[in-house]
C-alpha cells in the first residue's frame, strides 16, 4: 500500500472548504437547537398536559428514530413543502436543528428540574413572577450544569452531520466521498476527513473542560 | 390583618389542614407549634399562596387572596417569608441576593437597592459579608442574610418557617435576636417554631396545632403554664 500525499494535496481544497461547512453547520444546529430547545424544556415542564403532550411525541420522534430517517423525510419531504424546492443548506441545518432540540429539551428539562424547589418558593415569595424567577434565580444555576452535557451534544451533533452528505451537502464527509469516487482510494480520504473530524472533537471538549474547570473554582 | 376563615387544605386523599380560623392583628407575634405533621408549616405557606388553598378564606389586609383576580405577586411583596433551608440563591453574592428582588419587582435602580440592601445587612450585623457568596457562610450568617433578604422588600408580615431548625445549636442564638429586634420594631411576624424559649418571651399570642387542627391559643404564658387541652399538655410534657 503506498499512501499517496500528493492526492490528498489536490483535494486539500476541498476539504478545508468541507471542514468550514462542517464546523458552519454544527455551529448552526446547536445554535437554533439550543433556543428550540431551551423552549421545548420549558414547555415540557408546563402544567398543562396539551402543551406537554405534543412537545413530548417531537422529543420522543427525534430521539427514537435514526437521524439518517429524519434527514431524509426533511430534504425530500418538508424542505420542498416550504421552499417548492429542496436546499441541501437550508435542509442540512433543519435537520440538525430539529434533532438537537430534542436532546437539548431533555438537557434543559433535567437541568431545570435539578435546581432545588427551594429556590423557586424563596424568588416567588420575595414577589417575583414565575418568568423573572426562572430568568434570575433557575436558568443562572441550571446552565452551569447544563453545559457538560451541551458540550457532549455539541460533539455528537459534530460527527452526525457527516450524514448530510447523503443529501449532498458540501460539508466534509461528502467531499471525501468525492474523493474515493474520483480516484478509487480509500484510505487517504477516509483517513484525512476521520482525522479531521478528531482534531474539531478534540478542540471542543479541550475548550470544554477548560470552561467547566473555571467554573468550578469560581 | 390577617384572616383566615375555614382553611382546608389536601395533597390528594390527604387532608392536612380540616378546619383553620385565626386571626392576626398589626403588630402581633404569633408562634406556632405542633408536633411534625400538624400541618404549621403548610398553614403558614397557604398565607402566601406557597400551597395553593383547597378550601376556606384567607384576608391579608382585607384583600381575599383565594380569589383568582388578586395580583398573587403583588400580594407576596408584602407578605416576607424566611425558609428553614435558608434558600439563598448560591450564584449571587450576599449583597446581589437582597438587590434582585427589590430591583427586579419594585424597579429601583441599583444604587437604591445597594443602598437598602447595606442598611439591612448592617441590621443583621453582615455588613463585611457583603461581597461573598452564600457557600463561604455559616448556617447562621446565611438565615440572618435571607431575613435581610425577605427585609429587603420592605414587608408588613414576615413568615418565619422553622427558621432555626436547620442551625447548629450554637447559631440559633443570634437568628432569634434578629428575630426579637424585628418584633420590637412592631413588624406582624407569624412563627412556626420549636422554640419554646422565644415562643414565651416574644410571642403576643401561641398557637397549638395538631392533625390539621388548632387545638389551642392563648398567651404564651397561660398556655404554657395552664394548658387546657389534653393534647397540648401532652405535647408540652414531652418538649419542656
Amino acid at each position: 500500500m503506498n499512501f499517496r500525499f500528493d492526492l490528498l494535496m489536490d483535494y486539500a481544497p476541498f476539504f478545508l472548504k468541507g471542514t468550514l461547512y462542517t464546523i458552519g453547520f454544527s455551529l448552526a444546529g446547536i445554535l437554533i437547537g439550543t433556543i428550540f430547545g431551551l423552549l421545548i424544556g420549558l414547555g415540557k415542564l408546563s402544567p398543562y398536559k396539551i402543551v406537554r403532550l405534543p412537545l413530548d411525541w417531537y422529543v420522543t420522534f427525534f430521539r427514537g428514530t435514526p437521524f439518517f430517517v429524519q434527514i431524509l423525510l426533511i430534504y425530500f419531504g418538508v424542505v420542498p413543502l416550504i421552499l417548492g424546492d429542496s436546499n441541501a443548506i437550508f435542509a442540512g441545518v433543519l435537520g440538525l436543528s430539529l434533532n438537537a432540540a430534542a436532546y437539548i429539551a431533555e438537557i434543559f428539562r433535567a437541568g431545570i428540574q435539578s435546581i432545588e424547589k427551594g429556590q423557586m418558593e424563596a424568588s416567588r415569595s420575595l414577589g417575583m413572577n414565575y418568568y423573572e424567577s426562572m430568568r434570575y434565580v433557575i436558568l443562572p444555576q441550571a446552565v452551569k450544569r447544563m453545559i457538560p452535557p451541551l458540550g457532549n451534544e455539541f460533539i455528537v451533533l459534530i460527527k452526525e452531520s457527516s450524514i448530510l452528505a447523503i443529501i449532498a451537502a458540501p460539508e466534509l464527509m461528502y467531499w471525501g466521498r468525492a474523493m474515493q469516487g474520483q480516484y478509487y482510494r480509500v484510505w487517504e480520504p477516509y483517513l484525512a476527513v476521520a482525522l479531521i473530524y478528531l482534531v474539531l472533537t478534540l478542540t471542543v471538549s479541550t475548550v470544554l473542560n477548560y470552561i467547566e474547570r473555571r467554573w468550578a473554582t469560581e | 390583618m390577617i384572616k383566615v376563615q375555614n382553611l382546608k387544605k389536601s395533597f390528594g386523599a390527604l387532608e392536612v389542614l380540616k378546619d383553620i380560623n385565626v386571626e392576626i392583628k398589626q403588630q402581633e407575634v404569633v408562634c406556632v407549634i405542633g408536633p411534625s405533621g400538624s400541618g404549621k408549616s403548610t398553614f403558614l405557606r397557604c398565607l402566601n399562596l406557597l400551597e395553593s388553598i383547597t378550601d376556606g378564606k384567607v384576608y391579608i389586609k382585607g384583600i381575599d387572596i383565594t380569589d383568582k383576580k388578586t395580583d398573587i405577586n403583588q400580594l407576596r411583596t408584602d407578605v416576607g417569608m424566611v425558609f428553614q433551608q435558608f434558600n439563598l440563591f448560591p450564584h449571587k453574592t450576599v449583597l446581589e441576593n437582597i438587590m434582585l428582588s427589590p430591583m427586579k419587582v419594585r424597579k429601583w435602580n441599583k444604587q437604591k437597592a445597594a443602598d437598602k440592601a447595606h442598611e439591612l445587612l448592617a441590621k443583621v450585623g453582615l455588613s463585611e459579608k457583603a461581597g461573598v457568596y452564600p457557600g463561604s457562610l455559616s448556617g447562621g450568617q446565611k438565615q440572618r442574610v435571607a431575613i435581610a433578604r425577605a427585609l429587603a422588600m420592605e414587608p408588613e408580615i414576615m413568615l418565619f418557617d422553622e427558621p432555626t431548625s436547620a442551625l447548629d445549636p450554637e447559631m440559633v442564638g443570634e437568628v432569634l435576636e434578629v428575630m426579637k429586634q424585628l418584633a420590637k420594631e412592631g413588624m406582624t411576624m407569624i412563627v412556626v417554631t420549636h422554640e419554646m424559649g422565644f415562643a414565651r418571651e416574644v410571642g403576643d399570642r401561641v398557637i397549638f396545632m395538631d392533625e390539621g387542627f388548632v387545638v389551642e391559643e392563648d398567651e404564651p404564658k397561660k398556655l404554657f403554664e395552664a394548658p387546657s387541652h389534653e393534647r397540648t399538655k401532652a405535647f408540652l410534657s414531652k418538649i419542656l
